[in-house]
């Protein structure tokens, strides 16, 4: 055939197929994306500092292994309330003459997704901690340390941030360890990191492949077989998924920064009250022992009662603690009795 | 029973190639029941298969009896009926046929033989036990410019150093895995040196190799001259000082806001896209010069790769369609067309003039190169987003880019046939030579890695695939079992044609094992380690789990990782060794030296 002798016209073919397929499935796309998606009304631009976080963010590659998009499947609930919808990004824009747009969805989880960390941790001790060195908070974790974010100092000066890190992770360093600007915007740009609802009368959609609605469907075709007992729920995992990062696995918390599990006075109350209202709605009463303050863990990772009794029960039931379980009618009710409250 | 089933769909992923509901698949081949069932259904089967087997094969030797005894039957009669006389003289003649006995002097006479050499040469004597067999030696070819020959080797060896360099990084990465600890150097800290180790290979290894080793083929295929050789030099200066600026930038913490592969900011890549300028001006003017009336298929895909990296590169930095999601969508279509038709176009094109040329024998279809050629681009071009699937992409986008995946077995069944039935009737070659078993391995992986990248794009592998290192193993599977594979096979083949001087057999066995084995020591843990952890994700386990349960996998892909390593060190050598070794004195040019050296007789007219 001639076009195969002739340079000019085999050449031209191919690169017009080329940019007309590349119009297609990617500048018109993306062109259409920018034109049409705007930003949801609850949400709100980064202040100076959170940029400045971001471009720590940025700087480290924090996006090798961290996403951040709740996808529509049933397994990234926990990572959000909602899948993420374009609208959620529509206030990203290019980051500066040099840089281009930080989306930073990211294509690697080999740590958490951050999408909502500032609902699921917005402990300030504990982030900074974990910066310091992960492995102080979270033994398994492989995450990289970052002590350039920090300063050490002989004397801490007023409005200095100075972290409790636990003496082995010190290694022989006698003065504070005081967090830079650097940590502390980066650590205001997690906790900026939150899903925002979507707009009144738009319901909050379904993940896709979730088990509920199939669950649904085969205790329907079950007819009036009815399920006698509620499936018992893995306390321990629970625990590990919700707790365990401050107050350790082995419930002992970490001096100076989290007050340990084991043999509190809270746990050990055969009324479980106060328990469950620092599970909902956080806590900040041991500040002035050098405790960091508690973020209402339960209502930011929207556990169910049933999730809070087994979490309860385990704490009430592990590492020597030995004191009343709860029912799920309690905790129904004490948290009933908070709703007004809040 | 699950994770059974998900591993038998790891092994044959072909298997689960239209299922795109996983529960419709994996709930039926995870259900007991089915698996019982489908035992029970075979068991009587294969009996029966047995005995039916059994039942002919003593027909079989039933009739063959009978015939026997027939044969048997006839020859006594007719023996019988034969006189004394003819008996004997037939066994007489019997007696002198067993007897014969050759000369050995039926070729070559009497006399005795003036050259005692004869015409063989070469021959493959056993002397010693062999504990590496003799590969064939490069063939001698026409004299190539050394001015060409000097900037083809610049290329090879600033691509192998940034192998060697890239590799060791990626290497420090895989430990990093295992020991977080082992640095807190901000600079070498996991996030900054992950784009460097990546951008590395890509930009400084893959392409250098690339590029120079087109300059060979474009100029060899047109029957004509390199256009510019000075515009060669200009791009290799552009393309070693963006990856090296790159590399020091992002290990400062400067990057390109995060889109993996693009992590270079603008002004370092322009560094790298004006240098693929001018390679495609001094290509394109050296094909328009060939003395071919055709173009052969490698100029094809070798100039269609610059080309489209070009427009690549531009939709990938050009600001205006990058605002949210906009940026999402170029970042999938640019990565992937990046290693698409960048790496794996320019290889193909690489591949068809270096395989034919070493099998000493025609590509064997022209027509499925043509369908290759066409199909890729149609179809690659869609498959950008399928990084995106689930996520805030438009929904019809996603489908695309999976549509796209499936008709990616149009080109990859199209261009593997074409290799392996170029290979047909010349694997015997295969034994002898140290540079095709690289030619094999590539190929094999070209099958194997494409149709590997179409399993993962379905969404329903994507639930337990996503975000896990499975991406990582796919893209060691493609862009180091295709791509540097094949790379090698060509320095391997092109270089001593270069310089004359060939390599040490043995090292080049060395690298050739290491990287294989390291790769298969990489991926296939991975593997299977993303997927249990894509698993135990499904199964709402805490996510820190999923993290100590990749431990073991990721000690693995540090050891293959290790073994890679030390073969691109080996390999670094090799051509160290093609380059400056010690030239094997050759009797025939040293002869014609010598006479060169006489003094001048008066010519005959």
């Amino acid at each position: 055939m001639e076009i195969y002798n002739n340079h000019k016209r085999l050449f031209g073919a191919a690169i017009i197929l080329f940019i007309a397929l590349t119009m297609f499935a990617a500048v018109l796309p993306a062109l259409n994306a920018e034109k049409n998606d705007v930003p949801l009304p609850g949400s709100k631009p980064l202040t100076v500092d959170e940029m400045a976080g971001k471009g720590v963010y940025i700087s480290e590659g924090c996006i090798a292994c961290h996403t951040q998009q709740v996808r529509d499947v049933d397994m990234d609930k926990i990572w959000g309330s909602r899948p993420g919808v374009a609208a959620d990004y529509a206030r990203i824009k290019r980051t500066d003459l040099w840089r281009n747009t930080a989306m930073l969805m990211g294509s690697e989880r080999t740590g958490p997704d951050l999408t909502n960390i500032g609902v699921r941790q917005p402990s300030q001790d504990w982030l900074l901690l974990h910066f310091y060195n992960p492995r102080s908070v979270v033994a398994q974790s492989i995450m990289p340390a970052y002590p350039w974010l920090f300063q050490v100092k002989d004397y801490a000066f007023p409005g200095d941030v100075v972290v409790h890190v636990p003496d082995e992770f010190r290694k022989g360093i006698t003065g504070e360890i005081v967090a830079t600007k650097e940590a502390l915007q980066l650590v205001a740009y997690l906790k900026s990191l939150k899903q925002v609802a979507l707009p009144d009368g738009k319901p909050t959609p379904l993940f896709l492949y979730g088990k509920d609605s199939k669950e649904t469907g085969s205790a329907q075709s079950a007819g009036n077989v009815k399920a006698t007992a509620a499936p018992q729920l893995d306390g321990a995992a629970l625990y590990t998924a919700n707790c365990s990062s401050c107050h350790q696995p082995n419930g002992e918390g970490l001096v100076g920064a989290f007050p340990p599990l084991k043999g509190s006075k809270v746990v050990l109350d055969d009324n479980p009250e106060v328990q469950i209202t620092i599970i909902m709605q956080g806590y900040n009463g041991r500040a002035s022992e050098g405790f960091g303050v508690m973020p209402p863990v339960g209502t930011n990772n929207n556990l169910k009662p049933e999730e809070i009794v087994a979490i309860v029960n385990h704490e009430r039931t592990s590492w020597g603690n030995n004191s009343k379980q709860v029912t799920v009618e309690e905790v129904k009710k004490f948290i009933a009795g908070l709703k007004p409250a809040k | 029973m699950k994770k059974l089933s998900i591993l038998i769909l790891l092994i044959g992923s072909g298997t689960n190639l239209f299922a795109q509901t996983p529960d419709a698949s994996t709930g039926i081949l995870a259900n007991p029941g089915i698996i019982i069932t489908i035992t029970l259904v075979l068991i009587p089967l294969l009996i029966a298969v047995y005995l039916v087997s059994v039942k002919l094969n003593n027909m079989v030797k039933r009739i063959r009896g009978s015939k026997i005894r027939s044969e048997a039957k006839q020859l006594a009669k007719s023996l019988q009926d034969m006189s004394n006389e003819e008996i004997g003289n037939e066994l007489l003649r019997r007696k002198q046929a067993l007897e014969f006995k050759l000369s050995n002097t039926e070729l070559a006479g009497e006399i005795p033989v003036d050259d005692k050499k004869g015409l063989l040469h070469n021959i493959a004597e056993v002397n010693t036990p062999r504990f590496i067999a003799t590969k064939k030696k490069a063939v001698k070819r026409p004299d190539i410019d050394p001015a060409l020959t000097k900037l083809i080797l610049w290329y090879l060896c600033s691509a192998a150093f940034w192998l060697v360099v890239g590799t060791s990084i990626g290497e420090y990465l895989g430990i990093k895995f295992v020991s977080p600890d082992v640095d807190h150097v901000s600079w070498l800290s996991f996030g900054r040196l992950r784009p460097v180790h990546t951008n590395m290979v890509f930009w400084g290894w893959s392409s250098l190799a690339m590029i120079g080793l087109g300059y060979y083929v474009v100029s060899t295929v047109s029957n004509t001259v390199v256009a510019s050789l000075k515009r060669g030099w200009y791009a290799l200066y552009l393309i070693n000082a963006s990856v090296i600026a790159g590399s020091i930038s992002l290990m400062a913490g400067i990057n390109n806001a995060g889109g993996e592969y693009r992590e270079y900011i603008w002004p370092i890549m322009l560094l790298f896209a004006i240098g693929l300028v001018i390679t495609l001006v001094n290509y394109l003017q050296t094909i328009a010069r060939r003395k071919t009336k055709e173009i052969y298929i490698s100029n094809w895909y070798i100039v269609a790769a610059i080309m489209f990296t070009i427009v690549i590169a531009l939709v990938g930095y050009l600001p205006f369609w990058q605002n949210g999601l906009g940026e999402t969508i170029a970042q999938g279509y640019y990565m992937h067309q990046g290693v698409g038709m960048w790496f794996m176009l320019f290889n193909l094109g690489l591949i068809y003039y270096f395989l034919p040329q070493q099998l000493n024998t025609p590509i064997y279809s022209y027509s499925l190169g043509i369908l290759a050629f066409w199909t890729q681009i149609l179809f690659y071009t869609l498959i950008g987003t399928h990084h995106f699937i689930f996520s805030a992409i438009p929904w019809w986008l996603q489908t695309v880019a999976i549509i796209g995946s499936m008709g990616m077995l149009i080109p990859v069944f199209a261009g593997t046939t074409n290799f392996l039935m170029t290979f047909r009737g010349n694997f015997h070659k295969i034994g002898s030579s140290y540079t095709l078993p690289f030619y094999l391995v590539g190929v094999i992986f070209y099958f194997t890695g494409s149709f590997q990248g179409t399993a993962e794009a379905f969404r329903s592998t994507n639930l337990y695939w996503h975000f896990t290192d499975f991406t990582v193993a796919h893209s060691h599977l493609t862009m180091y079992g295709i791509i540097a594979f094949m790379l090698w096979a060509a320095i391997y083949t092109l270089v001593p044609r270069l310089t004359g001087k060939e390599p040490r057999q043995g090292w080049v066995g060395a690298h050739f094992w290491m990287a294989l084995v390291g790769l298969l020591f990489y991926t296939v843990p991975l593997m299977i380690g993303s997927t249990l952890k894509g698993i135990s994700w499904q199964e709402g386990k805490p996510f820190i789990d999923s993290v100590v349960q990749m431990a073991p996998y990721w000690l693995w892909r540090a050891i293959g990782g290790s073994l890679m390593w030390i073969s691109h060190v080996i390999f670094a050598y090799n051509l160290y060794y093609m380059i400056a070794g010690k030239e094997e004195i050759d009797l025939q040019k040293t002869v014609f030296d010598e006479l060169e050296k006489l003094p001048v007789k008066n010519a005959i007219q």
